[in-house]
């Protein structure tokens, strides 16, 4: 039988939380760019300029077809030369941060964008044609009408994806990067208590991921209803 | 751009770095196949579960999907790959097996789990979405529950679900690539190692990129042949 | 003020408009009536451009409709248009859904704007609902609010698709008040509509559509005495029995 040893983990917790930061830290960067960027998209792919929505449906097709793991290789392996390159930076810049959260916003901006072209297409046509009636141009109905009304819409699903996003950047791993799964497995490798130390890690992404999808849950019923 | 690297041989000269693409190819394919087939057996089950008029039946199907649904899948992975085997019994026999059978069953093993999850909301909500009717007359006509489950709510069930099952394919192979973080040979993997190996980087990853578009492609092309052999007369979104 | 001539449009296979020709003078209070899918909403959404037309010409207060360059929104600056729906933006304020195209479309300042929204609300009799939401308002209110919103935009003509036909018929007549105030002061109208009481009583002419053609047209009180064609007269006797 296994023998369970917990100790390593309240002296690890100060490390752990600078892990839990950096998740957090990603996740925040990446939602409310994904949403903006996936906000644009959605629109993109809604107009009548065919270049311009054939972009966007590309943009988006693409980055939903390939695995985020390869994304985020990609960011680290390429994108940190090419920046360094392109802005003049030292080669000792740590890159690696910025790189998650473009790599994240970007990717998750697809996903966004098809949750947004949905709750787009949910706001009843008559809205635009009431907006473009008292003379409002067609991107000023998007903005005043069409959008708050596509958001409110679609705030459960915008927030379980932000859930889902938090449990991505869990993948930072690959590019050892320390978020708080990276650093959970650090403190559980070195002091060889790899065992305790991902259980724990579980543990805490059950216990926030559970209770956040049920506070959707809740806003869902109380508010949207 | 230098193309000509994926024709070169590998260091070791069995095959072209290609060669070693096409490996890690097969493996995706394997693995997610072998989970999906777990995945769509125990999904299939647990869905069902959800619906039926058994409380504790139902609250532990609801339990499996959110245990499974809040853990990031590279937490299960690491959790199957290296706690399970230390507090399970026999897990000591596992660690003696041939490397890559220990990382391709685990891997099938967690994706197959994970994946099954996500099924059987899916089941849930075909079986959910049927007209409440439909149940009742399958009773009235003196079938018993698992009969009307069999023969009148899950075929139904199975054609409204093709279209997001197509994307849930297509999630098991994304999210193959993630086995690679235990050191499966995948097709991630291996475009890491051609980027170590031929230092052509962009070459790599549009390999990669192109290979998983080709599979993705595969896929939504069989599921369009699958719909329209399922499609119901007369019924949503169906050609009369 | 307006012109339409000779107007052409068809959804793919099925031509929905045949050649449709009227002239609306200042003033005038036009009701375009006729059984379902005869082409009445289609062709009043032709002339403030909502609908595109495939041939013809539509020509209001000035400025075609229907030519490339034509600034389509500040036309529609200019054409009040009310929906079957009422269309009211469910997530501002009913005073903010009158001050909004005010503000963005035309320049005007906040202050300028609000108070206008106030004094229309007042003349539709609903100045005390100004902070409320249009979901908390009757179908009624939501319509009298959406012919304020037009009106806020101090419009040459108004188009009104249908207003009273996804009314209660308890409150289609508060409507049908409203509407016959606008007609008393002068505002020339073209209204859409299955209410003939309201046609005999406001409209200085009646447009009769059948199958996308302008079948027959006439003063009112002409109209309703000696429809001149068969179609008319037998959509007439069907619709006043009621």
């Amino acid at each position: 039988m296994y023998e369970f040893d917990w100790s390593s983990i309240p002296g690890a917790l100060p490390f752990l939380w600078q892990g839990m930061k950096v998740s957090l830290g990603i996740t925040a960067v990446a939602v409310a760019v994904g949403i903006a960027w996936g906000t644009v998209l959605a629109v993109m792919r809604l107009s009548p300029a065919r270049p311009v929505s054939l972009f966007a449906a590309a943009y988006v097709s693409l980055f939903r077809s390939v695995p985020l793991v390869m994304v985020l290789l990609w960011f680290f392996l390429i994108v940190p030369s090419l920046l360094r390159d392109v802005l003049g930076l030292s080669h000792a810049t740590d890159l690696r941060l910025a790189s998650a959260m473009v790599a994240f916003a970007l990717f998750e901006a697809a996903y966004y964008s098809e949750i947004m072209r949905a709750g787009i297409q949910s706001v009843s046509k008559g809205q635009r044609s009431a907006a473009l009636a008292l003379g409002m141009t067609p991107l000023q109905a998007m903005w005043h009408v069409v959008l708050p009304q596509a958001f409110r819409n679609m705030v459960p699903l915008l927030l379980t994806q932000a859930i889902i996003l938090f449990q991505d950047t869990s993948l930072v791993y690959v590019s050892a990067l320390a978020d708080f799964f990276g650093a959970a497995y650090k403190v559980g490798d070195r002091d060889g208590r790899l065992v305790e130390m991902l259980l724990f890690a579980g543990a805490v992404y059950f216990v926030l991921c559970s209770a956040a999808s049920w506070a959707v849950r809740l806003l869902r019923r109380r508010v949207l209803a | 751009m230098d193309f000509r690297i994926f024709v070169s041989p590998v260091p070791t000269g069995e095959t072209t770095y290609l060669g070693w693409l096409f490996v890690g190819l097969r493996n995706t394919v394997a693995l997610s196949l072998a989970a999906w087939i777990l995945a769509l057996a125990l999904g299939t089950v647990l869905g069902i579960l959800r619906t039926v008029p058994g409380r504790g039946l139902r609250a532990l199907a609801g339990a499996y999907v959110e245990i499974f649904r809040n853990v990031p899948l590279l937490v299960q992975l690491f959790i199957w790959y290296f706690v399970v085997p230390e507090i399970v019994p026999g897990g000591h026999r596992f660690k003696q097996i041939d490397p890559f059978a220990q990382q391709f069953l685990t891997s099938a093993a967690c994706l197959g789990l994970f994946t099954a999850a996500r099924v059987c909301e899916q089941v849930r909500a075909g079986i959910e979405s049927l007209p409440p009717g439909q149940k009742n007359a399958g009773l009235a006509l003196g079938l018993t529950l698992p009969q009307t489950y069999r023969y009148v709510l899950l075929p139904m069930a199975a054609r409204l679900i093709v279209p997001p099952l197509t994307s849930e394919t297509v999630n098991v192979f994304k999210n193959s690539a993630v086995c690679s973080t235990i050191g499966l040979i995948e097709l991630t993997a291996q475009g890491r190692q051609l980027v170590d190996y031929t230092a052509h980087a962009y070459e790599s990853f549009l390999a990669v990129t192109v290979l998983y578009l080709v599979v993705n492609a595969a896929i939504q092309l069989l599921m369009r042949v699958v719909e329209s052999r399922a499609r119901v007369p007369g019924y949503l979104g169906s050609r009369k | 003020m307006i012109s339409v001539r000779d107007v052409y449009k068809s959804y793919g296979e099925v031509e929905v408009l045949s050649g449709c020709s009227v002239e609306v003078r200042k003033g005038e209070v036009i009701v375009v009536c006729g059984p379902s899918g005869s082409g009445k909403s289609t062709l009043i959404k032709c002339i403030n451009g909502l609908e595109p037309f495939d041939r013809g010409e539509i020509v209001v207060d000035g400025v075609s409709v229907g030519k490339r360059g034509t600034n389509l929104s500040k036309l529609r600056a200019r054409v009040g248009m009310v929906f079957q729906q009422f269309e009211l933006f469910p997530h501002m304020k009913v005073i903010d859904n009158l001050t909004l195209a005010q503000v963005k479309v035309l320049g005007r300042g906040a202050e300028q704007a609000g108070k206008k929204a106030l004094a229309l609300l007042d003349r539709v009799g609903l100045r005390e609902h100004a902070d409320k939401h249009p979901g908390q308002l009757s179908g009624g209110q939501q319509q009298r609010v959406a012919i304020a919103r037009s009106l806020a935009l101090d419009p040459v003509c108004m188009l009104f698709d249908e207003p009273t036909s996804a009314l209660d018929p308890e409150m289609i007549n508060e409507v049908l008040d409203v509407m016959a105030g606008l007609a008393r002061d002068g505002m020339t109208m073209v209204v859409v509509t299955h209410e003939m009481g309201f046609a005999r009583k406001v409209a200085s002419r009646i447009v009769f559509m059948d199958q996308g053609r302008i079948v027959e047209e006439g003063r009112t009180a002409e109209f309703f005495a000696e429809p001149k064609t068969d179609r008319a007269r037998q959509f007439l006797s069907k619709v006043l029995h009621h």
